[in-house]
């Protein structure tokens, strides 16, 4: 009997539970797709930009030098100074923190509070149910950006009020996911067996049911956040978003695109920077699609 | 088919009710007095009275509510702060450009997203599959505002080879479509009945009203003018298209009838064509309907870039004059048209593919 219990033991601590195996193999996929490195190793340059930016920025960002303003790019600053002679390459790395903070605080919001919507709605069912799912279609009968402005109207323009806007208007999407997840996952085995030894509802939602709707979460809002920091650019290029002088990428293109045609490089770098991050996120969605379920894959 | 489309229409019902709310709301929730807000600090309180008067915003909330469907039912969406002109008239007066600059949008992305997703399938891991796929990615991450400065500057600017901005060139002149065809140009005058005529509306679309008029120096005056902001608005759908194309033709192509049809000896374009991307055709079409109620939004920030006179850019000028009757208008419609569009795309999903029950 021992001898029995200790096999047991030593075949799962060596092989790990079925669920762990089944991690590692996506894991193992993961990192066998060259892309979705790639995206990683971006998103790890951008992150490590964000944290130690006082450390690697040659200059302060907001410290103006008129008498040298829209200089082109030289050895001293690599990508030129702006309208009002700042450095551009440091304004780039502090908005590092700007975009990244917004594009993860706000799917972040939209998940909590899209999977709380969604795990009620589809756990409850009935008329909460058709309520919330309606009221979710109207959030989707506006065009993302259009509902994002028209929040900011109400909110007011700046940064937390457009980390607000983007995230009420991804919530739908994430809400969606999980009321279609739990739906599948209520009718399973393993929650009519916790069920039938009596686990409470709310302990059954939070430890059995929300776990397995972890794969399309994660995917999308990995995806989602290349999406919110284009968003966030938008709304802060048409001036509703981070207000000056802050150097936030989206309105450091609004604010130079008046110098386009005589100082070009003032727009380039900006939307390079976005361009890239939103690239390295696209990048690792689409490997974590892929490696997470092979049925998503489109 | 019919009752799925009465089904459909039932469901639009609740949702217009939302977008109706979303939209009456908007100006309640300010904070503070909106009528205050509007006027400005320095505001005569008679003035702020009026406005307040104008508005409704001395009733009680439901009463407000109810006010405001039966105006828009009597499509009355008020009169802009800024121009004191209806709402609905400026809407109308914009709406065309918006519109155009969509449609061009989408061609501009069919045209390039069809033909680079088929040859991907068809060269399926070839170096041009995999410039593809790199490039729809790159079209995806891409801010459009960006990418509408950058070709600004360089077709615009630089080579000079096509015009940054606006919808016409100063000096090049069009009839409007009624008085080329000698038609009445509807009701003249100040009259308060009036809000847009016909003739204004369609004589909107400038391509269309160059065509109808056969003025050709103007057409392609205008389909210049509309190439850059098409690129920068196309350029995410056309992306996405790529993408949806190449994995649907991949689909088909690895089908038995595919290979029957090769071993037929048919020629390879035929087989392409006909056979597979007919049959590949579905999931396209969806997604060339969802991208182009998505194109509504993308529409904000590519009129703004490209000064181009549309519904977009109209709804960002007035938030920032705090002309909200207008802003609230525009949102209205351009969620309107966003449900229509989608609703469309639906049915016709529904009807080109038999295999759906419309239950």
């Amino acid at each position: 009997m021992n001898s029995v219990t200790r096999n047991l033991r030593s075949i799962f601590s060596k092989e790990g539970s079925p669920q762990s195996s089944l991690f590692l193999d996506a894991m193992r996929r993961l990192f066998r797709n060259k892309l979705a490195i790639t995206g990683m190793v971006i998103m790890g340059v951008f992150l490590l930009t964000a944290v130690f930016a006082p450390l690697i920025a040659p200059y302060h960002p907001l410290k103006q030098e008129l008498i040298m303003r829209r200089r082109p790019p030289s050895q001293e600053h690599w990508f030129g100074r702006d309208d009002l002679g700042r450095d551009i390459l440091s304004r780039i790395i502090f908005g590092a923190r700007f975009s990244l903070q917004v594009g993860v605080l706000s799917v972040g919001f939209a998940i909590v509070i899209g999977a709380i919507v969604g795990a009620i709605a589809s756990f409850l069912g009935g008329w909460v149910d058709s309520i919330v799912m309606r009221l979710m279609d109207v959030m989707l009968a506006f065009p993302a950006l259009l509902l994002a402005i028209a929040i900011v109207t109400i909110l007011g323009p700046g940064l937390i009020n457009m980390l607000y806007a983007i995230g009420i208007v991804s919530i739908p999407a994430y809400a969606r996911i999980v009321r279609a997840s739990v739906l599948t996952v209520k009718e399973q085995d393993y929650i009519l067996a916790a069920r039938a030894v009596g686990v409470p509802p709310t302990r059954m939602l939070v430890r059995n049911v929300l776990p397995n709707c972890l794969t399309p979460l994660i995917v999308q809002g990995t995806l989602g956040i290349g999406t919110a920091i284009l968003d966030a650019a938008g709304l802060s290029f048409l001036g509703l978003g981070a207000q000056p002088p802050k150097p936030e990428w989206g309105a450091m293109l609004g604010q130079g695109r008046y110098s386009m045609f005589t100082a070009p490089h003032i727009v380039v770098f900006p939307g390079v920077a976005i361009m890239l991050t939103v690239l390295g996120f696209n990048l690792l969605g689409d490997g974590l699609r892929d490696s997470l379920d092979p049925k998503l894959r489109v | 088919m019919t009752r799925y489309i009465i089904r459909r229409l039932l469901l639009l019902i609740p949702v217009l009710i939302g977008i109706s709310i979303v939209t009456f709301a908007m100006l309640r929730l300010i904070p503070g007095d909106p009528a205050q807000i509007m006027l400005g600090e320095h505001a005569t309180r008679e003035a702020v009275a009026e406005i307040r008067e104008r508005l409704g915003l001395n009733e009680p909330i439901h009463i407000q509510y109810l006010r405001y469907i039966e105006s828009v039912l009597r499509l009355d969406l008020g009169r802009s702060i800024k121009t004191n002109r209806p709402v609905l008239q400026e809407i109308g007066h914009r709406l065309p450009a918006t519109i155009e600059l969509t449609l061009g949008a989408m061609f501009v992305a069919c045209l390039v997203g069809l033909p680079a997703g088929i040859f991907a399938a068809y060269r399926h891991n070839s170096t041009f599959d995999l410039a593809t796929m790199f490039g729809s990615l790159l079209g995806v991450s891409m801010p459009i505002f960006w990418l509408g400065l950058v070709l600004a500057y360089i077709f615009g600017f630089r080579l000079k080879l096509l015009p940054p901005s606006s919808r016409l060139t100063i000096g090049v002149d069009m009839q409007t479509i009624a008085q080329a065809w000698g038609l009445p140009t509807g009701p003249t005058g100040p009259s308060s009945t009036r809000i847009i005529t016909a003739d204004e509306f369609f004589s909107g679309f400038y391509v269309l009203r160059a065509i109808l008029t056969g003025n050709g120096r103007a057409l392609l005056d205008v389909l210049s003018h509309l190439v850059l902001p098409s690129v920068a608005l196309g350029s995410i759908p056309m992306a996405i298209i790529a993408r949806m194309t190449r994995s649907s033709m991949l689909e088909v192509l690895g089908e038995d009838y595919i290979r029957t049809a090769r071993a037929k000896g048919l020629r390879e374009r035929s087989v392409l064509l006909r056979h597979a991307l007919k049959n590949a055709f579905l999931p396209i079409i969806t997604v060339i309907g969802l991208q182009l109620g998505l194109l509504l939004g993308g529409a904000i920030l590519t009129e703004t870039i490209f000064s181009w006179p549309g519904l977009g850019r109209l709804v960002v000028d007035r938030i920032l004059y705090r002309d909200y009757p207008t802003v609230q208008g525009g949102v209205l419609v351009i969620a309107l048209i966003f449900v229509v569009v989608n609703l469309l795309v639906d049915i016709s999903y529904a009807y080109l593919d038999p295999r759906i029950h419309y239950e």
